[in-house]
């Protein structure tokens, strides 16, 4: 139980990282850890499936590139472009107001419910498995289209023109 | 597995809705405090990120596993999303030199 | 969770853990000695009989040698480089089953650290975070050469995965399981039904795709692009020195140990031998022989290893690219699609 309020902490803590270092490389590299305190927290919810992929995905491909962009184009500290104070505070004012807006309306609510796990087997890949080819297998078949569009969108774009 | 199960049985809903929410609020700041484009991307990122974490507790909360596949689908998205995103920031690099959103409100160079 | 299974895991761990390294240890001293075996030289022969003492001199070498941090790079960085690339290379072994159940007394021992049902997709995340070790020593070193070693790494590692995962898939359309112990389990004995059991009777196609990501994951030559010498000036680690240089040169050989059992694990019948029921031995010793046999196929793909970097030269860049993205990702798909006919065919 403690164990969750840790690494809720370390989440908070590290994603506070990401929009706050000055440096953007080291901003990736505070994402990879915010995203690995979010394969834990899947973990401990017991979808396996899910934590796994969120680090194969997350963790493996997406911050790779990611990385591999930033260190193509060399940025650094100096490089990084800076906001005005002024507007950095209205951005965190704003950024609090949402966040006590959406506080407020789950105190309204007021569901304090633990979350239990009825069912064990709920995040194995063979249940997950199973409502995936047969509840959504159109919005998968779909998203195999989009990934493909993706890719020929990319491609298209990083080619130079000659 | 057991020990598992027992150990989220006390907290509660609440307090994950919470952290999702607080996580969600950092990304909306680092949209709006940030001039580098990649960064800003990556504020996106998390943010769809505290959203999936949401779906997935949401999905054990009511013991329906299709919160867990509709993590699945954003997930796909988001890699999407970055492969397109990125080549995007790339060719604005290529052609600008520098990955200021605020270059960008120029219509022509 | 009781303290006789905590302990017993511990010990099991750090069995592994040894076994890791003094076989990373060794394969630079074998790496040494095949070469000079396909050079038609001697190789290492003063360290004690026949240059087995080698390893320990190159490793108080590298203790003893002086520690360079340039003044110009970001320094915590440069330290967790090499630490994460060790890291990722020690955890994958993990899920990797070594043996059969071994009884002790009553006592019944399972030669696997954790069979988790997500094995392979552990194995494949593990893989996948092993590029981040190079990306960030290559880039905290503040190097050009490094940064272009790092950068090379990057993009080869995200190409393979895809080929590598793909060949995986038509191996799992077949096996149903995603576990490792089932997977190996599967493959008992050698001959049933009228065919090989190991999976790479079934899979030649997706074996052979899986063994070129393997090499390009690694950093194998002739995948070595990241750290080729000739070019970039050893790549990523131009600027390490001692013990660091170390770590990343050992993690390059147990990722390589590692590589060989999943290899083994999977395609190769894993602790399975032929006859292995048919001998009338007890089941431990049966166990015993089954760990010695995934070592023997271990060790010859280690050997397969140095022997391709020995023999092949290096790949240009977009010599590299164009074989992952034109002709293994096509031939994974074509393999995922022979597979689904066949096992439909044949069912």
């Amino acid at each position: 139980m403690s164990l969750f309020y840790f690494v809720a902490f370390l989440s908070v803590f590290f994603s506070l990282l990401v929009i706050f270092s000055k440096n953007p490389v080291h901003s990736v590299l505070y994402l990879i850890l915010t995203f690995f305190t979010f394969t834990i927290h899947y973990f401990l919810l017991n979808a396996q499936f899910l934590g796994i992929v969120n680090f194969i995905v997350y963790m493996g491909a997406i911050l790779v590139l990611f990385l591999y962009t930033l260190m193509l184009m060399n940025l650094n500290t100096e490089t990084e472009p800076v906001k005005s104070n002024l507007l950095k505070i209205i951005g965190v004012i704003g950024g609090g107001c949402l966040l006590v807006t959406l506080i407020a309306s789950l105190k309204i609510s007021g569901n304090t419910e633990p979350v239990i796990l009825r069912d064990p087997n709920l995040g194995l890949v063979k249940n997950l498995g199973k409502v995936l080819f047969h509840q959504f297998l159109l919005p998968f078949e779909v998203s195999s289209i989009l990934l493909l569009s993706a890719m020929v969108g990319a491609v298209l774009l990083a080619k130079k023109e000659s | 597995m057991q020990h598992i199960s027992n150990a989220i049985q006390t907290i509660p809903l609440n307090h994950y809705i919470l952290l999702s929410a607080i996580i969600f609020s950092i990304g909306v700041m680092g949209v709006l405090i940030r001039r580098n484009a990649i960064v800003i991307f990556m504020s996106v990122e998390l943010m769809l990120n505290s959203v999936n974490l949401l779906l997935t507790v949401f999905s054990i909360y009511r013991n329906d596993a299709a919160g867990q596949v509709f993590v699945f689908f954003v997930m796909a998205l988001a890699a999407a999303e970055v492969a397109v995103g990125l080549a995007i920031i790339v060719m604005i690099y290529r052609n600008t030199n520098t990955i200021d959103i605020n270059v960008l409100n120029r219509l022509k160079w | 969770m009781e303290l006789a299974l905590v302990l017993e895991k511990f010990i099991l761990v750090a069995i592994i853990f040894g076994i890791s390294l003094v076989t990373a240890m060794y394969s630079t001293y074998a790496e040494r000695k095949v070469a000079a075996f396909l050079q038609d030289r001697v190789g290492p022969n003063r360290a004690g009989p026949f240059g087995i003492f080698q390893p320990m001199a190159d490793g108080a070498k590298m203790f003893m040698k002086e520690e360079i941090i340039p003044t110009q790079s970001s320094g915590l960085l440069f330290i967790v480089g090499p630490s994460l690339a060790i890291l990722t290379a020690c955890i994958g072994s993990a899920v990797i089953p070594w043996g059969q159940k071994l009884t002790i007394g009553s006592r019944v021992i399972d030669l696997q650290v954790t069979d988790i049902n997500v094995g392979i997709l552990y194995i494949f995340g593990v893989v996948s975070l092993g590029v981040y070790g190079i990306m960030i020593g290559g880039w905290a070193s503040n190097n050009k050469y490094s940064l272009l070693g790092a950068i090379r790494a990057a993009s080869q590692n995200i190409s393979y995965e895809i080929a590598m995962g793909l060949s995986i898939i038509a191996l799992l359309m077949l096996t149903g399981t995603l576990s490792l112990r089932q997977i190996a389990e599967q493959q008992h004995g050698f001959w049933s039904n009228g065919w090989f059991t190991w999976n790479v009777f079934r899979q030649p196609l997706g074996f052979i795709i899986f063994i070129i990501c393997a090499f390009a994951e690694t950093n194998r030559s002739p995948f070595d692009l990241p750290e080729c010498e000739t070019e970039l000036v050893g790549g990523y680690h131009t600027e390490y020195s001692s013990m660091k240089l170390g770590f990343y040169l050992f993690a390059e050989y147990i990722n390589m140990f590692i590589s060989s059992a999943v290899m083994a694990t999977l395609y190769f019948g894993g602790f399975n031998f032929p006859f292995m029921h048919h001998l009338g031995l007890s089941e431990n010793l049966v166990t015993i022989l089954g760990v010695v046999a995934l070592f023997i196929k271990i060790i010859f793909f280690i050997f397969f290893f140095m022997w391709v970097r020995w023999t092949i030269p290096r790949f240009r860049y977009d010599q590299l690219m164009d074989l992952g993205w034109k002709v293994l990702i096509p031939l994974a798909i074509a393999n995922i699609v022979l597979t689904g006919v066949f096992a439909t065919i044949f069912k």
